[in-house]
């Protein structure tokens, strides 16, 4: 009897063993230390001068650039695509739709590797782009761009596609019957609608496109100006400035936590 | 100016085939069941759901002939509809709801808000120009989803269950407002209703849908007073059978034989008031020609009438003053003997 009182008033009525919170405790821990311990050894004061030197900023220019652009191709490619799983009836859609998200899962350093292949030199598709238009991929920002791209894209195409699926489309009846043609309920009915998914995906879209390391390093290279984004210039700077290697990974972090702020409403809901 | 259509499709459960005309001036409301295929039906006079067969012509222009392969596409066609929800758009305010099809038909934003506006104010609502659809009640967003379905000039306005999202004390009200506006509309006019009230109220003419098929049109008066389907004769709260009628006799389908005033041949409906039954705990004497026994099975208080279910070889809804029915301890249930006066049974061709 003694022994239930006490179980009462310490679990509140939550009824999980009081043992859980150990490794409860212990996830925690493990998660957040190793972020205690990046602002703990960020130096503050010379934070301002270490993001100024030529070689940071061009990494951060770089890495606008190219997770801007990548967004850019997303969109243009992405969103097509994800009316095309989310409105239209055709055979192999879920094929095509393991197949788009296939580079979400798959290692990016693989993806680079895939990329190389396709649009190498030697490419099946880089040669053609070679011989007829002198035109090469990898080693390039542009290059840079296609990998983000790669990656991020299902970001997006998945995110938007969830938008089209759950809205309500008698609203594009609705303005059918008000006399809109196809072109103005795009505009007008179901891109607002679909509005924060879109938004939400774009959000995941760039935050990846920024964050990606493998995919570029592996078909755009590590040239700085030229396609060292910023997780390639911490790489690089592990070794010979770690203070420039902490205060990039401190803007990436940064950035991270803005993009989980912004979309807290879809991914925490308060009840 | 008017609608003729033949709409034959099929969807999923649904087998609809209809055949229907509605004049300018005449406000035809279409009723039945859930299911009946009402909702459908209208989507497919407004294009969003294709005919397997049949045509529409509205105001002598081919909108869909199936056979000839012509279809007009939904946007195209002069058409106005309310919709069940009435789907504002959310992102939008009221007076930009409105002024939707206006921009959409080739107007200036100027101009269509301008237009929309006007309506907005014969609606009453022109203090809500600005408000969200979220902010608007129900009767307000119904008002504004008629405004917008007709600010466009349609030729055919189509309401399907435009009271229906409504409660009960709203109802009343917006059905008056209904009716006015309605009245003002020069086009062709088709409401889907399942709520009988409504479809009497509105209707210059009533056409009953039932799984996909008309079983009956008339004005309301002469849909209640002869009922041919028992989904009408339930609405109306009617007693109603099928049979054979040979003279004044009619001999039923579930068994049992009515006798009725007038002379008929052939098949028939013979219908019954409930408020013409009368319930005795003995054997009745006098003039009744319909007696026979049954058992008093549910009773149901409705207003200030009480409804006693009678089975038995004829079975048939009797309607008493709570008095009788305490009177006759009718809540017991057990045997009563039914009498029906001749003169209280209606027959008529089926």
């Amino acid at each position: 009897m003694t022994a239930g009182v006490r179980q009462r008033r310490a679990g509140g009525g939550s009824r999980i063993p009081a043992l859980l919170l150990v490794p409860a405790t212990l996830a925690l821990g493990f998660l957040a230390v190793p972020l205690a311990g990046l602002l703990a050894r960020t130096p503050w004061g010379s934070l301002g001068a270490e993001l100024a030197t030529p070689r940071v900023l061009e990494a951060l220019r770089l890495s606008l650039v190219c997770s801007v652009g990548a967004v850019g191709v997303s969109l243009l490619l992405g969103v097509p695509l994800a009316f095309l799983l989310a409105r239209v009836e055709f055979p192999g859609r879920n094929l095509v739709r393991a197949l788009t998200t296939l580079s979400m899962v798959l290692p990016p350093v693989v993806g680079g590797v895939a990329l190389l292949l396709a649009f190498g030199r030697r490419g099946l598709v880089g040669r053609w782009l070679d011989e007829a238009f002198g035109i090469t991929l990898p080693f390039t920002t542009t290059g840079a761009i296609l990998a983000e791209a790669f990656v991020a894209m299902p970001f997006l195409v998945i995110s938007t596609e969830a938008g089209l699926r759950a809205m309500d489309r008698r609203y594009e009846d609705a303005a059918a019957t008000l006399g809109a043609g196809r072109w103005t309920i795009l505009r007008r009915v179901t891109l607002p609608l679909i509005a924060p998914s879109l938004g939400a995906g774009v959000a995941l879209c760039w935050a990846r496109a920024l964050g990606e390391f493998g995919a570029t390093i592996t078909f755009a290279g590590n040239l700085p100006g030229v396609t060292q984004t910023m997780p390639l210039a911490v790489y690089i700077a592990l070794e010979t400035d770690l203070q420039a290697a902490i205060a990039l990974s401190l803007v990436l972090l940064v950035v991270s936590l803005a993009v989980l702020v912004a979309l807290r409403d879809r991914w925490f809901p308060t009840a | 100016m008017s609608l003729e259509a033949r709409v034959e499709l099929i969807l999923g459960q649904l087998h609809l085939d209809v055949d229907l005309a509605v004049a300018s001036g005449e406000l035809v409301v279409l009723l039945g069941p859930n299911g009946a295929g009402k909702t459908t039906l209208l989507r497919a006079l407004a294009g969003l759901v294709p005919l397997d067969r049949g045509r529409v012509v509205l105001d002598g222009r081919v909108l869909e002939d199936a056979e000839g392969g012509e279809w007009v596409a939904t946007e195209h066609r002069p058409i106005g509809f309310v919709f069940q929800d009435y789907l504002l758009f959310p992102h939008l305010s009221a007076l930009e709801n409105v002024a939707f099809g206006l921009r959409a038909r080739g107007l200036t934003k100027v101009e269509a808000r301008r237009r929309a506006a006007a309506w907005l104010e014969r609606v009453g609502l022109a203090a809500h120009a600005a408000s969200r659809p979220r902010a608007l009640s129900g009767g307000q967003a119904q008002r504004v989803a008629l405004a917008r379905a007709m600010a466009g000039d349609p030729r055919l306005l189509l309401l399907d269950e435009p009271l229906a999202a409504l409660d009960a004390a709203t109802r009343a009200e917006v059905r008056r407002d209904l009716r006015r506006h309605l009245a003002s509309f020069d086009g062709t006019r088709l409401l889907v209703t399942h709520d009988p009230l409504e479809a009497i109220a509105l209707a210059d003419r009533l056409v009953v849908l039932e799984e996909g098929k008309v079983t009956q049109t008339g004005t309301p008066a002469e849909v209640s007073e002869h009922p041919r389907s028992r989904y009408v004769a339930e609405l109306v709260g009617i007693n109603l059978y099928r049979g054979q009628a040979d003279g004044r006799s009619v001999r039923l389908v579930g068994g049992g034989t009515v006798v009725a005033a007038d002379i008929n041949h052939g098949e028939v409906f013979a219908a019954v008031h409930p408020h013409a039954v009368a319930l005795h705990r003995r054997v009745p004497e006098g003039t009744p020609r319909n007696v026979w026994a049954g058992t008093a099975d549910a009773v149901e208080v409705v207003g200030d009438r009480v409804r006693v279910q009678v089975t038995g070889p004829v079975p048939i809804v009797a309607e008493v003053t709570p008095a009788a029915a305490a009177e006759l301890r009718l809540g017991d249930g057990g045997q009563v003997w039914v009498s029906v006066k001749a003169t209280e049974v209606t027959v008529y061709p089926a």
